[in-house]
């Protein structure tokens, strides 16, 4: 499934649609959502590297890393120096965002800045439109045959938020998507950070949401040291929930396990252990809880002193049951027991009629449901 | 039974040799959440010491905005003061026959952290901020203005050391504590944030470490507590210094748990770590121990 994430994200756009766009989110109980990041960046890398990808180059701004660790994080993955330097493009949103260091460099009568030019340092991240422009500058720089198409991403949606308003943000994410050249977009969001409107905002913009979420949620209010146990045990592995959504409007929600390991992250197919454990929101237990298929069968199969445990058929059930038991001892069948009962008690004449419907309760009545 | 302090430099990878010999390693973020119940202020002193200790060459910036000097001062001259640390200094007595250190350094070391001596060295720069205020007309210009003034204190402060002969000295940058800040600033998460996010880009332009104590307790909602979230995501070690489930005990005064997250490193990744221990808090010292490892 991630595969598919990247194999969407290299094969970008559709004339005349917008491109498509990932969402990484993740939140305090699961924080791996810079590692997901990485790993889908990467992967990109390397698809825009080897000409694999409708992207000739790449756009990445910088707001919560250095651009340096980029690199570092890419040369490590096999891309060398010469090679990042033709393809990648990265807009330093980090090391000066609000032009503090520029204005201290110009009080103190300093000549010599600390950030060259060429470095790209955006000094006023929170004039989103020109942060929009200095983008799409760097897109166009990249060398192509044709229409040269280049895939964005951001490395925290979050801080951007921190510094613009959501409205801002969502236009300027919906206008870079809609760009011709733009082949796709990824960006990461810490979903805690904000209101949930938010989240759902950017949500509404992307084509793909992927979530990185704790195997077992933590619970609500846990604080101290259970909580800090709990982040450090969830950041190791956890579910990787992706929803994709196609272009005619279908949905379709998938789900993996990711796992920390020596390389960084990996994704694998949910484990029938943990697809359990996730379905039922229980912790992992010394002991069993659940039961086996046979012990579901045995259970089914249990007679109960009573058929119904509602509160106002319980008598009339009773009867019913004694009457089956008597018809049944004399058809030597089970074939009474339909959903629809009519049960004259020829017997006793004075008594009314009685009809009425029966609930069957599924998890004891299943193993009938043929008979039905 | 294990009592020793070390069990904290393991957790925070203070091991002599491993490290810069005492200090944080280079670039590191530390949050330290403590609760009314329980101060964490004895691990900001504790890191103090151990960054100005002999094994290590640090140098460290301490932004005093809760107590004046001479508390730091009081405090620091009685950690180390005990028999323990004498024995591990013995060792480091071979140094002494081969003249590399005067004996008096080492009895300096041993009678306690001398900040007085450690500031004439330059070892130990306190930005005394205690009476931080920024006026309150134009709110929104004076106080990013003031926080523009201090974050300028600090990099110049990192400049000048950074230039010096002994330019490999490692620097820690101490708050103590952040929310203080964040009323000076009337409460603007996103100025406290704007000017941390400064301080961060010290530890990777100049491999500083920053050490944040701020409390856990004092955010009502969840709108306030994303202040802390904030810190979280930033930091590569989150300690909590809280109270221990059952009450106070006359031997235990609380427990501290240190998380150390996963951190990627030339494409190897280390996984995260959690450890838990029972701490009592001594006159010269603090006792660390493992749950239950008491008799």
């Amino acid at each position: 499934m991630a595969e598919s994430i990247c194999k969407s994200l290299r094969d970008g756009a559709l004339e005349g649609e917008h491109s498509p766009a990932l969402t990484i989110k993740d939140s305090l109980e699961s924080l791996a959502g810079a590692h997901a990041f990485n790993y889908f960046l990467r992967s990109l890398a390397a698809n825009v590297s080897t000409g694999k990808s409708q992207a000739r180059g790449l756009v990445l701004v910088a707001f919560n890393q250095s651009p340096s660790s980029y690199l570092s994080l890419l040369n490590g993955k096999g891309l060398d120096a010469s090679v990042l330097r033709k393809f990648l493009r990265i807009l330093d949103c980090y090391s000066d965002p609000l032009g503090w260091k520029e204005n201290i460099l110009q009080s103190g009568g300093h000549d010599k800045p600390t950030l060259k030019e060429s470095d790209n340092v955006c000094r006023d991240v929170k004039d989103v439109s020109k942060l929009l422009s200095l983008i799409l500058e760097l897109g166009k720089g990249f060398a192509g045959e044709g229409k040269t198409y280049f895939a964005v991403a951001i490395d925290s949606i979050s801080t951007m938020l921190r510094y613009a308003s959501l409205q801002l943000v969502a236009g300027f994410i919906s206008n870079i998507r809609s760009q011709g050249q733009v082949s796709c977009m990824i960006w990461l969001l810490h979903t805690d950070l904000h209101e949930a409107r938010s989240a759902a905002v950017l949500e509404y913009v992307s084509s793909i949401v992927a979530s990185l979420e704790p195997m077992v949620q933590t619970t609500e209010g846990k604080r101290g040291s259970e909580n800090l146990f709990c982040l450090g045990r969830n950041s190791q592995n956890g579910r990787f929930h992706v929803r994709l959504k196609r272009r005619n409007g279908r949905v379709k929600l998938l789900n993996e396990e990711f796992h920390m390991d020596q390389d960084g992250i990996s994704f694998t197919a949910l484990s029938s252990e943990n697809v359990v454990v996730s379905q039922t929101r229980l912790p992992k237990l010394q002991f069993n809880l659940l039961l086996s298929e046979k012990e579901r069968d045995d259970r089914a199969r249990v007679v109960l002193p009573f058929e119904h445990q509602g509160m106002t058929l319980k008598p009339w059930l009773k009867i019913e049951h004694r009457l089956l038991t008597k018809n049944s001892s004399s058809s030597g069948s089970r074939g009474g027991e339909s959903q629809h009962k009519k049960t004259c008690l020829d017997d006793r004449p004075h008594l009314a009629e009685v009809h009425f419907i029966r609930e069957l309760s599924v998890c004891s009545w299943d193993s009938h449901r043929s008979d039905i | 039974m294990n009592t020793s302090p070390h069990l904290l430099d393991e957790a925070l990878g203070l091991m002599p040799g491993i490290s810069n010999g005492g200090a944080l390693s280079q670039g590191c973020i530390v949050l330290i959440e403590d609760s009314v119940e329980t101060s964490g202020a004895f691990i900001l002193h504790y890191i103090v010491k151990r960054a100005l200790s002999l094994d290590s060459s640090g140098i460290v910036l301490f932004l005093a905005l809760a107590h004046p000097f001479s508390h730091y001062e009081r405090i620091l001259r009685k950690l180390a003061n005990n028999l323990s640390r004498l024995c591990e200094l013995f060792p480091k007595m071979a140094e002494l026959r081969q003249g590399a250190r005067p004996v008096t350094e080492y009895f300096a070391e041993w009678k306690g952290c001398n900040l007085s001596v450690h500031r004439e060295q330059k070892r130990f720069h306190l930005f005394d901020i205690l009476q931080l205020e920024f006026p309150c007309e134009s709110k929104k210009d004076s106080v990013e203005q003031g926080l523009v003034e201090l974050y300028s204190k600090i990099q110049s402060a990192v400049e000048v050391i950074s230039s010096r002969d002994h330019s490999r000295a490692h620097i820690s940058i101490l708050i103590d504590d952040l929310s203080i800040l964040e009323i000076a600033a009337h409460g603007s998460m996103d100025h406290v944030l704007n000017f941390l996010h400064y301080c961060v880009t010290l530890t990777s332009e100049q491999n500083c470490s920053l050490v944040i104590l701020n409390h856990e307790d004092i955010y009502p909602d969840i709108e306030g507590r994303r202040l802390l979230s904030h810190l979280v995501y930033l930091a590569d070690f989150i300690i909590k210094a809280e109270p221990l489930a059952t009450g106070i005990a006359a031997d235990v005064h609380g427990q501290l748990t240190v998380l150390k997250k996963g951190t990627s490193n030339n494409g190897h990744y280390s996984a995260d770590k959690a450890s838990n221990f029972h701490f009592q808090v001594k006159e010269h010292g603090v006792d660390l121990f493992f749950p239950g490892s008491r008799c």
